[in-house]
Order: C-alpha cells, then structure tokens, then sequence
C-alpha cells in the first residue's frame, strides 16, 4: 500500500484518511482572523469592558421577593431613601433584584474604621430593612458585596499582569518544547482568541468581572491545548512523511488531528452549555465566555497557528532533531 | 500483548479504593446545628446547660437531636435549617447573652471509623455554604502619624538635653518632624544627638541663613516593620474575638503587606460580626486601694485568670486611673538575669510621665491593671410606634490581669515580674498589647452571602455537575462504544479521586470550583479522545488489533503531557494572581489535570488491558 495518494499535485489521502486541502483557504481564513480581530478591537475601544463590581469597586445588594416586585417601584424606594444613583435590575428570575449602588457609596463604606460604632450599620441590612418595610415584609438578603475602589484598582492591574504573564511563560515552554516558530504561532492563536472574546464582551456590553477573567485564562489554557496536539502532529509528520511540502504536511496533520479536535471542543462544550443553563446566574458570563473561547480556539487552532507557522515558511530543517539524538535514532533496530 | 503486571492493577485499585474512602464523607450531609459555648474561655459549657438549651427549644416547638458535650462547647442538631435562626433566638434568650454565646453550626455526620481515618468532607466556600467575608486594611498613615507625635515630644526632650537650643519642632503633614535652629553649630550638635538617640530616623538638613533645619522621618523600613507589627497584632486580636463569635470554621489570615481577611461561615449577622471585630479592648492602670481608703473612692474587680479568681478571688483597686491602654505603646515578654520571664512594658512619653508621677511616691505599694472588653447585649425595646426593636446595649467587662507590686519609682519602660511561667508571661503581653493602639483598620471589602443563595449555587453546582457529566459519559458511549465504557469508568474514578485530592488538602470547594470540575469533565476525556482517535488511526493503517491499541497509547503520550502541563501552567498562574472565587477554581482546574492524567491514561489502559489484553481479538469495538 502507499503511503499517499496524489492528485493534481497534491496530497488527498494519507495513510489510508482523506487529506482536506486547509491550507487552501488560509489567505482567507487570515483575512477572516484579522477581520474579527479588528471589529473586537473597535468594540473594546468603543464600548470598552464594562468592568463588574471586582474590578471598579462599588456595592452590589441581591434581595429576593416573595413576589416579583415592580423595577420602577424598588427604584423609586430606592431613591426616595436617599439612595440616588442605583440601578435596578432582574437577576435570574423574576424575583430576584440586583441593585448596584454607585462607587461612592463604598468608598464611603471604606472610610468607616472598624473601630468606630458606625461601622456596625450594614448597608445591605439597611435598603433590606427599608425595602422590606415598603414591601410589606418579606424581602430577603441573598447577597451583599461590596468593594473598596482600591482593591478593583490592584485586581484589575493584577488580571492583565496575569494575562501577559502566562502568555509570555506559554512561548517560552512552547520555545522550549517545539521550536520558536511554533511559540509564536501558539501565542499570536492565544491572543487572537483572547482579543475575540473580549471583544464579545465589549460588544454585547456583558459584565466583566473575575469569573470572567478566569474564563479568558481557561480559554488560554483550552485554546493553546488544542493547538499543541495539531502541533505535535506537524512536528511529528516532518519528521515522518517524506515526499511532501509543509503546506502538505500541515494539511495531512490537521485532517489527522481533526477529528480529536471536533471531539474534545464537543465534549467541552457539551459541559459548558451544562454549566450555562443549569449553574445559574452568578457563573452565566463565565461559562458564555469559555463557550465564545472554545469555538474561537478551536478554529485558531486549525487555522491561526498553522497559518503563522506557513508565514514563517517552517521547514523540515527546523524540526529535525538535533543531529546526536538522530544518529541514536538511526541505530535503533 | 497489552498486559499490566499483576502490581499495576493492584496499584490501580488501591489508588482507587483510597480515592472512594477519602471521598466517601462529602456523602454524608452535615446536619444543621447550633453551638453553645462559654463567653470566655474560662466558662465550661456542662450539661446543665444543654438541659436548658434543650427546654428552650421543646418550648419553642423546634425539633432536635443529638444533643453533645464536648470540651468547649456544646452542640444540639435540629432537623430543618430553617429553623437554625429561631433555634439560636430561643435558646440565647433562654441562657442569657452575658454567658453564653450561641452560634450556628453545621455538625459533621461523617461515620467515626471514616472518621478516624482522617477523612473528611470538603470545606464549603462562602458562596455555598453562606457567610460573611471582610477585606481590612490597616490604616498605615495613623500608625507612621502616631509614632511621629511619639518622637515628636521625644526630641525636643533629648534637644533640650543636650543643649542644642532649637528654634522650633513641628511634626510636618503627620509624617515628619521639622527642627529649626539658629546657628550651624546648635544644628551639628543636634544632628550628632539625634543621631545617636533615634537611630531609626531619616535625618536630613535643609534651611539656610539663620533658619537651619534637620528634618526627621520613619524609613521605609521602619515604616514596614511598624506595619508589620501592627498587623500581627491585630491579627491575634481579631483571631480572640472572632473565637468568641462561635464560628465553626472561621478565617482570619493576613493579605499582602497590610491587610486581613476574616472569613465567617454560616454568620448572617453582619452587624454583629462587625461589632465583634470591632470591638474595642482597653486597659486601665490603677492603684490599689489601702485599706482605709473610703467604698466610695475605691471599687472591687476579679481577676480574669480563673485560677487566680479562685485562689484569690479579686481586690479592691482606687477609682482614679493612672493610664489607659492608648498610652501603652508594646508589651514584650523578656528574661531576666535569672531566666523568670517578665513582661516587659514600653508607654509614650505622657503615658511614662504621669506613671512617674503616680508612682514615686507609693513604692511597696500594688498596682493593679485591669483589662476592659467591650460587649454588645441586645435589648428589646418598644419605640415610638409600639414596635418592639432590638437595640445594642454596650457593656464593659473589667478584670484584673495584674497585681503587682511597685518596687521603685517607674517611668516610660518598666516590667512585671513574677509571673509564673513564659505561658503567663505570653499571655499577658498579649492582653496588654490589646489594649494598646493597635492601628485603626478600615474595612475595604465586605461580602455577605445568605443561606438561601448559598443552597441554590449547591443546587445549581450539583444539576449542572451531574447534567455535563451524563452527556459527556452517553457521547463517549455512542463514539467510542467499549472503548468509551472504559473513558467513563476512567472518568468515573477520575471525579473521585478529584473530590478525595480537594478533601485530604482541605480545600475550599467554591461555586467557580464547581465549574472547574464541570471544565474537568470536559477536557479529562480529552486525553482519552487523543488516544482512541490514535488506535482507530493505527486500525485504518492496517495494524493489527494489539498492536493498534499499544501504539495508540504510546503515540498520544507525549501529547497529552505536554498539553496537560501547558494548561496545568495557566492554573499555576491563575492561582498566583487570583484571589478568592478564581483561586477556587484554578485549585479544582489543576487538581483535576493531575488526576486525569492518571485516570486517563493508566486507568483507563487497565481497564482496555483487562478487556482485551492477551487475547485474539479479530476486531475492536471502536
């Protein structure tokens, strides 16, 4: 049996699997990339993050009614307590009410010692006991959150540390693992899909607060998986298959990979949209962003890595073992 | 071919039957309960007390059960975590607020022999179990300001001292302190002793023509350490009051260079716990009392040591106080020459002053120091509209932690011996440096999560757990098929080996933990994917079945390492940088890498091994 099939030139089965021509479509696959990649940037220019309660500081009241109450109405109670400036709205199910005070509230808060008596007022007491007057009893305090503006500050800084950090420890592991074309490729899919998720967030004005942000990490840490086992494969097949050009090489080792791909971003994603429509609303925006990053990152991983690596004209020369590990190799029966 | 020595299995299983064992409590919920405990440590809780916990709450129509005795506190399980609220009320009500406190608690009904074992279930995160949570920062510009003011009369002393004659000393923006002289050798003279009474002060020299001035500020070190005490104090102070709260698991851990967190299960109270942590302790120097000294000029205290108050009982100190707490600025426990521990005492300088003054007269006679908690009782009350409220009434608590004996006249450092042992001596230093200032703190982060919020993220945790993991086990099925029944026998392992991991390193299991698992679900097949895609590829190339299976594990190896160890690095890193609900989940996320690796790889080659291995096998089911 042969190894290949050629027709018209070109490689269309390898060991016995169909070879999909990808890189075909790769001139247009980049200008989709960069396309999406630029409408994410001008979404977050534009609309910017809208950062949650984590990251700008400020104080989050969740109360739960008996009865769905009317948003106008808490909003007039709210504003009638002296409470101006806070916005009301639904969260999860009828019942429930977030109100988001404005960050001044807190920074007040924050000034309060704890050694001082007036420290033991609690806001979310307070509106509970005010709202539950005006409703007639029966308010509940599900959740009170509330951030000194300097920790949204720190976390804030810390979160793109973070990020930058583990791109730059990725490229380097990648460096260190494969070779430094793949590290690129690897962190130019990293960032790709990172951008494009923030930008979704930006363009659809979701709340960005830490779960998020660990979502985005997850994200790298899912997208960049995906594109170390298609990497794995190019590397393996250079060394391998013997009477083909790279764009070959990446298109058999794709199609090979193809099929772990689709299957690990299903059952990834099957989990997710678990998560999404049963874990409630405080992990909605987490499991929507994994979910945005792990169709992105499995599409990065066919297409924005092996495009980088084709940019770079990667060569069999660049992935043949050093020479003393290959000389052992050829010894061995 | 495809055959695991006889030891790989029994590792296998062994490794399993202790992930079952150590997961096996997180089964058994935990019954809903509350707490009696004693207000001081001091006040056993006997069953006396239960007795009465236990009418108060058949009064009230509550059911319990189970009620115990243990070495500090007392603990009754009731049936319904509704009724833990009104349970509290009653029982509270029924045994006092100045001698008991009670506390919700959740009773563990894990089996003792598990038990025994070591196992335990997971720590349930704020957000499923409900709670309190409070970020305080120490306020470092009070501590530097009030050290200044320390120093500040301090170096006009030691000036006038050594004749350097100074203009003016002003503490400048609470932060420096500004000297003014008239000629150059007044301020060289000055700079030479203030250089060598303050070495932990910046000096500077600035001014010119008649107006020459030395400027003197804190290091930044010195300012570090000053924190750093600061912070470790209020630590031990707010570690002894959270203890009275009666919580069952609580968290006071320092953050960075000048925060504390303080974490509080199962409190719904947030004026209350903040009252505590607020609370303020003091100290008051006294003499005491001669024995003709009139009632009205002289007042009875207890000691606070049982032991003493047993042995003694208390003694009658004058009403009038030398100094309070605010004046005493660190209490060390020391040696001396013999090696009896004393406590040694430092006050500022008006503190040491009116010490002096106190003192130098009444040698031979007893000073008592009494050490003062605030406590919040409340009260019902009826208010203008007939409601009945509750108020907080604040009581003070005196007792004597000191009486001794003034063997000359003191100043600005003394010490107290004759104490009985370095545990003694500890323990003293400690109350008097609770008294002490110890640097305001501001609370810069509050969370309160109620109970029911608390039961609905367990609800939803668990639905969407058991949801993700039914449709990834039928997916590996129906692709997969046998080879898919052993990724989800692997899986199955896997989930409990991650559930035992978080439970023997006690770890907090939160609702983002939750979604990690849920994220583990998804990705730990992953490996399983790689290698079964591996063996169909090997099929389709002609190789026989055996040697399929063989090759498919050996070849998907190095992939699933490096790209476990990749996204293992990302958790690493998510860990470092995040705090509270991101470190819950980046623990679970690269818990459940490790496990899966083994469970993937070796579990699920076992259980393939077992099946296939040593056979003739015409075909796989894959």
């Amino acid at each position: 049996m042969s190894e290949t099939t050629v027709e018209n030139g070109k490689i269309t089965e390898y060991m016995g699997k169909r070879v999909i021509d990808f890189m075909r479509w790769r001139k247009l696959a980049a200008a989709a990339s960069v396309a999406l990649v630029i409408a994410s940037i001008a979404a977050l220019v534009m609309n910017g993050l809208q950062f949650g309660l984590d990251f700008t500081g400020g104080t989050q009241i969740e109360v739960g009614y008996e009865q769905a109450p009317r948003i106008e109405d808490v909003r007039s109670q709210l504003q009638e307590a002296g409470y101006e400036g806070a916005s009301v709205v639904r969260f999860g199910s009828d019942n429930e009410i977030l109100i988001k005070l404005p960050p001044e509230v807190a920074e007040e808060q924050t000034q309060v010692s704890a050694r001082d008596e007036e420290a033991s007022q609690s806001i979310g007491d307070e509106v509970v006991a005010m709202l539950g007057q005006k409703a007639g009893g029966s308010v509940e305090l599900r959740r009170v959150e509330m951030v000194g503006p300097q920790i949204g500050e720190e976390l804030r800084d810390d979160g793109g540390l973070g990020m930058l950090f583990a791109l730059v420890v990725v490229m380097a592991y990648v460096a260190l693992r494969f070779q430094y074309k793949f590290s690129v490729g690897a962190v130019v899919a990293l960032a790709h899909d990172v951008i494009i998720v923030l930008g979704f967030f930006a363009l659809l004005k979701l709340d960005f607060d830490l779960t998020v942000l660990a979502a985005v990490l997850a994200v790298i840490g899912y997208s960049l998986n995906d594109t170390i086992v298609v990497a794995d494969r190019i590397r393996e097949n250079f060394r391998k298959v013997r009477k083909a050009d790279s764009e070959e090489i990446i298109n058999i080792s794709i199609s090979q990979t193809l099929g772990r791909t689709f299957m690990t971003s299903f059952t990834t994603l099957l989990v997710l949209w678990a998560l999404q429509f049963f874990g409630g609303e405080l992990i909605h925006n987490f499991s929507l962003a994994l979910i945005v990053g792990v169709v992105v990152g499995t599409y990065s991983s066919v297409y924005v890595a092996a495009n980088v690596l084709m940019m770079m004209h990667i060569t069999k020369e660049d992935l043949m073992p050093p020479v003393k590990e290959g000389a052992e190799l050829e010894e061995m029966p | 071919m495809n055959r695991y020595p006889f030891w790989k299995y029994l590792l296998i299983l062994a490794v399993a039957a202790l992930g079952f064992l150590y997961a096996a409590p997180n089964l058994y919920a935990p019954d809903p309960a509350v707490q009696i405990s004693g207000q001081s440590s001091a006040m056993q809780v006997g069953p006396g007390v239960l007795d009465k916990a236990e009418r108060a709450l058949d009064e009230a129509g509550i059911e319990y059960f189970g009620g115990e005795v243990g070495d500090k506190a007392a603990l009754l399980r009731l049936k319904s975590i509704e009724e833990q609220l009104p349970a509290k009320r009653a029982i509270q009500e029924a045994l006092g607020h100045s001698d008991y406190v009670v506390a919700l608690n959740l009773a563990s009904t894990t089996p003792d022999w598990l038990a025994n074992m070591g196992a335990s279930p997971m720590k349930l995160g704020l957000d499923l179990a409900g709670g309190v949570h409070f970020l305080m920062e120490v306020d470092t510009n009070t501590i530097v300001k009030t050290n200044m003011e320390g120093y500040e009369a301090d170096v006009k002393a030691k000036l006038r001292a050594a004749k350097a004659r100074y203009r003016s000393v002003d503490l400048v923006d609470d932060r420096e302190i500004v000297a003014r002289f008239r000629d150059e050798e007044l301020r060289n003279l000055a700079m030479s002793t203030l250089r060598k009474e303050f070495p932990q002060l910046q000096l500077t020299e600035s001014g010119s023509g008649d107006n020459l001035e030395v400027r003197a500020t804190l290091s930044e070190q010195e300012i570090k350490q000053l924190e750093d005490y600061a912070v470790t104090q209020n630590l031990t102070t707010l570690r002894n009051r959270v203890n009275e709260l009666g919580v069952a698991e609580p968290i006071v851990q320092r953050q960075g260079r000048n925060r504390i967190v303080v974490e509080l299960p199962g409190v719904q109270d947030t004026a209350e716990a903040k009252r505590i942590i607020g609370k303020t302790a003091n100290l008051e120097f006294r003499m005491e009392a001669r024995p003709d000294t009139l009632v009205t000029n002289k007042e009875y205290f207890e000691y606070r040591n049982e032991q003493q108050r047993q042995m003694y009982g208390g003694a009658w100190l004058e009403r009038k106080v030398i100094i309070k707490g605010d004046s005493v600025t660190n209490a060390r426990v020391g040696y001396d020459e013999s090696g009896l521990p004393q406590v040694n005492i430092t006050l500022d300088s008006r503190g040491g002053e009116l010490m002096h003054r106190a003192t130098w007269k009444n040698v031979g006679r007893r000073m008592g120091t009494l050490f003062i908690e605030s406590r919040f009782v409340p009260e019902t009350k009826v208010d203008e509209q007939g409601n009945e409220i509750t108020v907080q009434r604040r009581t003070d608590d005196k007792k004597i932690i000191s009486l001794a004996t003034v063997q000359s006249a003191l100043g600005k450092q003394f010490r107290i011996t004759g104490l009985d042992s370095p545990a003694e001596a500890q323990e003293l230093a400690l109350l008097l440096r609770a008294g002490a200032l110890a640097a305001p703190m501001y609370f810069v982060e509050e969370r309160v999560i109620g109970p029911s919020l608390g039961a609905d993220n367990i609800e939803v945790g668990v639905t969407s757990v058991q949801i993700g993991l039914l449709a990834v086990v039928i997916c590996m099925l129906l692709f997969y098929r046998v080879f898919g029944l052993a990724a989800n026998i692997a899986l199955a392992i896997n989930m409990v080996l991650l559930v035992a991991v978080m439970s023997i390193l006690g770890a907090t299991l939160t609702l983002p933990g939750i979604a990690g698992i849920v994220l583990t679900v998804g990705m730990a097949v992953d490996a399983n994917v790689l290698i079964f895609s591996r063996i169909r590829e090997e099929l389709r190339n002609g190789m026989p079945p055996q040697s399929a299976i063989s090759a498919g594990f050996d070849n998907a190896y190095s992939t699933i390492v490096d790209a476990n160890i990749t996204t293992l690095i990302v958790a690493v890193i998510l860990y470092a940088i995040g705090s509270g609900p991101v470190q819950g989940f980046a623990v679970t996320l690269s818990i459940g890498i490790l496990t899966s690796m083994f469970s993937a790889i070796m579990g699920t080659r076992a259980i393939i091994n077992l099946f296939y291995g040593g056979r003739r096998v015409q075909k796989l089911w894959i």
